[in-house]
């Protein structure tokens, strides 16, 4: 195998969690091999390679230009390719996120090479190294090799675990200049909608409301005890359908699939497509006041009654737990 | 305008899985366009019934896939076109859709493609930027929003619950994201013209390609289902005690509090 080209992503100026699992993926790969971690982007990227470094890359490779504040297929690709025209790594590992999922491809088309989306298990390493990744969201999976070009992967987050932080690792930080010009694509503005903090494909936990939540005032309680617990708001597509949440919030075969620590169901039914979409979570906690909900048949605990007693509730055990 | 459509079918998401002889079986199975894909259909009706032109709805499948075309042309699409690899595509990946669509487009004037931002099934997403690259033109993925003025083109993107405001222009490929639209469901008369619109069937011979030049670059060596999950506990009592409970068991049973 050889040399891994991890590309990180950064968001609001610092690292996004999936680019230390990047490292943690090439790793695995090749235990051996050469970890250079890439950062594209606008500001002081410098500080960031080092911490890239402290996570397990052994060195790190920055490209600053201010075409690169905001992320923009065209940009990024200039920025990548030189990089990796310099490098010619053997693989190259990105997080299957929104920047993942748009640019993997485009350089993927570049370099004439397969590339394996969305992959949340890595089996074996070395030249027998096969990755496996969820379809019909999550119905069944796939394992897959690479038979033409590059080792290239994007891997979904919260699946890897991140290389534990040494700070007293150090490396070599360089610089590449690249004019990054002719911008197709123009971003003019950045509307935040989503839920300040924590993002819901990266959410350790999870509270999601369905048709049950009843409205949009129904979900206060729901942030409340996310908020409670340090996760994000997740719905069905009952409930955004209904207009009670936005469609960024969906979970299911349309909409997000999530793998979280704890998922917690509330007034969802379980219908096929959203089980699709979260039912490979850690632990799944169901709370409904029909006795008969599918959704009690995919999780590990259940509470049969009125979410908008339970969900208060538990908000208020959970803060007594966490003091 | 110009406006093509890309559109893969898909099972319907009702359908369970089911694996045989290493396979997903899809003996039975119902297909349906692939949701994603649908909004693509809608938009590209809207953008053609606002500016004019003709829409094509162009798909890579088998004989089957005639159904999932027919159903885009009673919505409203013109002509569409199945690029039929029944013969000669055993095991195609992205790489191989790709390169049977750059084949396709190389001489087509083309204003705008729109496609799904990704297929239930595969979930890739891979096939939409690929294309573009290839084409040399600018893509926007995940759009929920597109206006078209002259050159112009005004787009909403999706990011992970935020909204970036995009400017590009034309020609464009974009792939489409829950919100963008409410599809139309077929009306009788529509159904009724589809039957008579322009289905236009191809082989990649046509194309001037042969097996070689669309072989894969992957290879999926195995599919399995995951483990079935078993029904766990229903608490037990009333509220305050099921909900000590429970924190009590997500603590020290399942560890993740």
């Amino acid at each position: 195998m050889g040399k891994f080209l991890v590309i990180s992503e950064v968001r609001d100026g610092e690292l996004r969690n999936v680019s230390f699992e990047n490292i943690a993926a090439a790793r695995q790969i090749d235990e051996n091999g050469e970890v250079v971690a890439a950062v594209l982007g606008d500001g002081d990227l410098e500080s960031l390679g080092q911490e890239l470094i402290q996570y397990g890359a052994d060195r790190a490779v920055v490209v600053q230009h201010e075409n690169l504040k905001n992320y923009t297929s065209d940009g990024y690709v200039q920025a990548a390719m030189a990089v990796i025209e310099q490098e010619d790594p053997d693989g190259i590992v990105m997080g299957h996120t929104s920047e993942g999922k748009d640019l993997s491809p485009r350089i993927a088309s570049k370099l004439d090479s397969g590339l394996i989306s969305d992959v949340t298990q890595i089996e074996g390493s070395g030249d027998d190294v096969k990755f496996i990744r969820p379809i019909y969201s999550g119905k069944a999976f796939e394992k897959k090799v690479i038979t033409n070009g590059k080792t290239f992967i994007t891997i979904r987050p919260n699946n890897i675990a991140p290389p534990e932080k040494d700070e007293s690792r150090s490396g070599d930080v360089q610089k590449v200049e690249v004019d990054v010009q002719n911008l197709r694509t123009v971003i003019q503005e950045v509307i935040r909608k989503a839920s300040e903090g924590v993002d819901l494909s990266e959410a350790n936990i999870i509270v999601a409301g369905g048709r049950g939540v009843k409205s949009a005032e129904g979900f206060d309680p729901l942030y409340e005890l996310a908020d409670a617990l340090g996760g994000a708001v997740g719905a069905s597509r009952g409930a955004a359908d209904a207009g009670y949440c936005d469609y960024s919030l969906q979970i299911g075969q349309t909409g997000k699939v999530v793998t979280p620590d704890l998922y917690i169901a509330v007034g969802i039914s379980g219908a096929i497509q959203h089980l699709a979409g979260m039912s490979n979570s850690k632990v799944i906690v169901a709370i409904n006041k029909d006795p008969e909900a599918n959704i009690f048949n995919v999780a590990d605990y259940g509470i049969v009654g009125d979410l908008f007693e339970v969900v208060p509730a538990l908000t208020e055990e959970i803060k007594a737990l966490k003091g | 305008m110009n406006i093509y459509v890309l559109m893969k079918k898909t099972f319907d998401t009702e359908e369970k899985i089911q694996i045989s002889d290493g396979k997903i079986e899809t003996d039975g199975a119902e297909f349906i366009i692939n949701p994603y894909d649908e909004y693509a259909i809608e938009e590209a009706i809207k953008v053609r019934d606002e500016h004019g032109g003709e829409v094509t709805v162009v798909t890579i499948g088998d004989e089957e896939s005639e159904s999932q075309l027919r159903t885009a042309l009673a919505m409203g699409a013109d002509k569409a076109v199945l690029i039929n690899t029944e013969d000669d595509v055993e095991e195609g990946d992205q790489v191989t859709t790709t390169k049977i669509l750059e084949a396709y487009f190389e001489d087509k004037e083309v204003d705008l493609i729109l496609a799904g931002n990704v297929a239930i099934d595969e979930a890739s997403g891979q096939v939409g930027p690929r294309l573009a690259a290839k084409l040399d033109i600018p893509y926007v993925t995940t759009i929920t929003s597109l206006e078209i003025d002259g050159d112009t083109v005004k787009i909403d993107k999706d990011v992970e619950g935020d909204v970036e405001k995009v400017e590009t222009s034309l020609p464009l490929l974009v792939t489409c994201q829950q919100g963008l639209n409410e599809p139309r469901y077929p009306s009788l008369p529509g159904i009724m013209k589809a039957k008579k619109k322009p289905l236009e069937e191809l082989e990649i011979d046509d194309l001037d390609l042969d097996e070689d030049d669309v072989e894969a670059s992957t290879e999926t060596v195995e599919v399995f289902l995951p483990p079935e999950k078993e029904a766990g506990k229903v608490l037990e009592g009333e509220t305050d005690e099921q909900v000590k409970e429970l924190v009590s068991l997500l603590k020290t049973e399942a560890k993740v509090l």
